[in-house]
């Protein structure tokens, strides 16, 4: 448990709000899927990452794993390389931004 | 009593970061081609994760963890927009025609469009491409 927190009220808003989060990347997996374009795709997946790391940062406080902050560090950081890299390389061309 | 303020600051954080976030979802299920669908996930869901991240900031109290959190938020502020500024300039060098009001066409007739006008586009690109990706283009112009 968080030191300084006051009682477990918080932990269990951030576990719902966790839960509400989670359903709305299950929602994004419909684009994800279905989307016409390859980047329709990856801006589903995109999102859907930025979704994971604000559910691994809410878990950090409704679990009291601290730790999760630090994964969810590193997953933002292979979010923003994964939807520069899948850009560049589905169209032929020298320069991204 | 600041426990009180605290404690209400952070769920109306937390609450305001769900609902910009459900706000950025309901866009990207809804609106009609993919330059608007990029447009409301940059804004509203980096909206949404810094106003829960300020939250998530403001339940942790002083510490290491909440400069990794606060590093966090800054970091998903820089590059949520970029990577959606990168997506739709690579769209827009696929040569997919934005979506105006007065077109009856869906974002699948869109796009269908934009393969039939590019030449070879998608069809010849070897036996590496699937049917859903455009794959390897010649240089138009």
């Amino acid at each position: 448990m968080i030191p300084g927190l006051s009682g477990d009220f918080v932990t269990q808003v951030f576990l719902l709000v966790a839960a509400g989060f989670m359903l709305l990347a299950v929602a994004m997996f419909y684009r994800a899927i279905v989307g016409p374009t390859t980047q329709d795709r990856v801006l589903a997946v995109n999102v859907l990452g930025t979704n994971t790391v604000i559910v691994l940062a809410l878990l950090a406080v409704g679990l009291g794993e601290q730790s999760l902050v630090d994964i969810a560090l590193v997953y933002a950081l292979l979010n923003f390389l994964m939807a520069v890299a899948i850009s560049k390389f589905t169209v032929e061309r020298g320069d991204v931004l | 009593m600041i426990e009180t303020v605290r404690t209400g600051g952070i769920v109306l954080l937390v609450l305001a970061g769900l609902f910009f976030t459900l706000v950025s979802t309901t866009g990207v299920l809804r609106l009609p081609d993919v330059y608007s669908r990029a447009h409301t996930a940059s804004q509203a869901d980096t909206l949404g994760a810094g106003l829960t991240l300020a939250g998530v900031a403001l339940a942790l109290g002083w510490g290491t963890t909440t400069v990794k959190t606060v590093l966090l938020l800054v970091f998903v502020f820089a590059t949520n927009p970029t990577a959606a500024h990168a997506i739709s300039r690579a769209a827009h060098e696929e040569g997919i025609e934005p979506w105006t009001a007065d077109d009856d066409r869906t974002d699948e007739e869109l796009y269908e469009a934009a393969r039939a006008r590019v030449p070879d586009g998608g069809q010849s690109g070897g036996n590496t491409t699937t049917a859903d990706e455009p794959g390897e283009q010649e240089e138009t112009g």
